[in-house]
């Protein structure tokens, strides 16, 4: 049956690259020692050194030293250990305020929502519409007690990509640390810490069909952090416990593996799915940024229908995608996003979001219109809401 | 591969029974709001000499277990008089669609009040309700038992998210236990007023939260 699925959920997880798993292979058989056996024998050697050879290429893609890349469990050990790490290393040098945006993904806001019930000061800066950053509150925001400021490149759920090089310069101006979840940017979008002032980026591999439980954190050089999990040294004594090897290979092979060819790619089929839902299906609404949004996101309401509905009947007819209503998680609770951008509930139920990925096809984004504008209608026809109530 | 929903929900959620609008019933009944997600409508096509129901049918804005609830609660409210329909409850509807999800437990209870509602509605239209009740805090409670909490998934009664209820000479004010910017506050405190404002002895409603 899944392989009949056309799987556009690509934000959520990507399929792994054949290719990747073949670089993986030899350090799952072959070279299984670990990383810090380098002075006791061979096979340590060779793992230590496929460990530093996928740590380099993480590094060369951000523009980063290989020594200022952390290799993690994913996104949400990479955020966790940034802003608790820095919390953490500033505690008493400055007082204990973090910023985040509304719109950050639970790596982050819950993440700060916790530590906000621990006592420390966290601002929720706003954004408009579309979901860009009000620049002028976060300027206002930042006081000379503030740590850091945690804003993501892009967001997960509407595709909009943050002005990452005006936040960086604001916070270097006010002379604050800026970590950004750059999970669903990474590769789909440039970012060079040489040219941009960030201190912290998370990544990840499971976005760029690399697998899943690996990511890495960037750290500049320099920058206040102290570890969040104890155990032993690895990692530049920030991140304890025996290297994911295989993992990082993986990573890094994914990394490697994206061109820009395939991020146009991406673009054309969002463009695709943007441009014939909006003229072939009445009462929709696109969600985040027409110009500035990620080349693989593309996230529309479909008015007086409700989410998980649409995505069950997709199912039936073999596509996999999601939505933000409630239904749809176990929380109860619509997208935070679409509220975020100033969204009402029933625009926040009715919200699909379609993320594309190395193995999607335009033919898959033109089938999915087609299904989609039989669900919708089906499902207009008995909902007791329409345009002319 | 088994989903968390029974094969006859799939198999109402696909093909629901009894749907669409009807045009001039005798009695009908509107459950829920966007806001929270799910809402449904009920017709009613009542004969006047038997008080049978002859015809029934629902519209839907909600999940899959909102439609399947729907569509089970038509068909076993199809032949019943008023008096049998009204004892239908939401566990024989989810125990005839094979299980229902608890955490779907309030996309699915709207149907059953969909249908109350449209009975109450024949009722009243047809003089069956002889009396007009005064409207006291039982009554409140009652009327706001068809409140949703929808962080809970249950009214927001049972989920005791009312701290107090005062009813003084038709004015009603209702204090809930949550923040007044709670993502689910504006939603819940439309509903309130939109359940209360329409009994026939209040002027106004007042809907209060803690901060």
């Amino acid at each position: 049956m899944f392989d009949k699925t056309v799987y556009l959920d690509n934000a959520a997880s990507t399929r792994l690259d054949e290719r990747v798993l073949e670089a993986m292979k030899p350090y799952f058989f072959d070279t299984y020692a670990v990383a810090t056996s380098e002075f006791g024998y061979s096979m340590g050697i060779e793992s230590k050194e496929g460990l530093e050879r996928s740590r380099k290429v993480i590094a060369s893609a951000l523009g980063a030293d290989a020594n200022e890349i952390v290799f993690t469990s994913g996104s949400t050990e990479s955020s966790n250990m940034a802003i608790k790490g820095v919390l953490s290393a500033l505690k008493g040098k400055k007082d204990d305020h973090l910023i985040v945006s509304r719109l950050e993904d639970f790596d982050v806001l819950n993440t700060a929502k916790m530590l906000e019930k621990q006592g420390y000061k966290v601002d929720f800066i706003d954004v408009d519409s579309e979901g860009v950053l009000d620049l002028e509150m976060l300027k206002a925001a930042i006081t000379p007690q503030t740590a850091l400021v945690s804003i993501q490149y892009a967001n997960q759920e509407i595709g909009t990509v943050q002005d990452i090089k005006a936040i960086a310069d604001i916070c270097k101006e006010k002379g604050v640390l800026l970590h950004t979840d750059a999970t669903h940017s990474f590769t789909r979008l440039p970012l060079d810490v040489s040219q941009v002032s960030v201190d912290l980026v998370t990544v990840s591999a499971h976005t760029i069909h690399g697998p899943r439980g690996v990511g890495a954190l960037y750290i500049r050089e320099g920058t206040p952090i102290n570890k969040w999990m104890d155990g032993g040294f690895q990692e530049f004594d920030l991140r304890a416990g025996i290297e994911n090897i295989p993992g990082a290979v993986g990573f890094a092979t994914a990394v490697e593996l994206v061109t820009p060819e395939e991020n146009e790619q991406l673009k054309a089929m969002r463009d695709r799915i943007i441009e014939r839902v909006q003229s072939e299906i009445s009462h929709v609404t696109l969600n985040g940024s027409a110009t500035s949004r990620l080349p693989q996101n593309a996230n529309l309401t479909f008015h007086y229908v409700e989410g998980e509905s649409i995505t069950l009947h997709l199912d039936m007819m073999g596509f996999a995608v999601s939505t933000g209503s409630a239904c749809f998680s176990r929380s109860l609770e619509a997208s935070h996003v679409i509220l975020g951008i100033g969204g009402d509930h029933e625009r926040a139920h009715g919200s699909l979001r379609f993320s594309f990925g190395r193995f999607n096809t335009m033919e898959d984004a033109d089938a999915i219109i087609d299904a989609l504008k039989e669900v919708v209608e089906n499902l207009r026809a008995i909902s007791p809401l329409s345009a002319d109530d | 591969m088994t989903f968390p929903y029974s094969k006859e929900v799939l198999e109402h959620f696909r093909n629901p029974h009894n749907v669409g609008k009807m045009e001039d019933p005798d009695g009908k009944g509107l459950e829920g709001s966007a806001a929270c997600g799910d809402m449904v409508a009920v017709y009613l096509k009542v004969n006047p000499d038997t008080l049978i129901i002859e015809d029934i049918s629902f519209e839907s804005y909600g999940c899959a277990s909102n439609i399947a609830t729907a569509s089970i609660i038509t068909e076993l409210a199809k032949g019943k008089t008023l008096e049998d329909a009204k004892k239908i409850t939401w566990k024989e509807a989810a125990e005839a669609l094979g299980g229902l999800p608890a955490v779907k437990a309030h996309c699915s209870v709207l149907a059953v009040e969909g249908l109350r509602s449209a009975i109450r509605d024949y009722e009243e239209k047809h003089g069956m309700v002889v009396e007009d009740e005064p409207t006291d805090e039982e009554v409140i409670k009652r009327r706001l038992k068809h409140v949703m909490n929808p962080i809970k998934g249950l009214d927001i009664i049972r989920t005791e998210l009312v701290m107090k209820i005062e009813v003084n000479e038709g004015n009603v004010r209702v204090v809930i236990d949550l923040p007044s910017h709670h993502q689910f506050a504006a939603a819940i405190k439309e509903d309130i007023i939109e359940k209360l404002e329409a009994l026939w002895d209040v002027e106004s409603v007042t809907v209060d939260f803690i901060s």
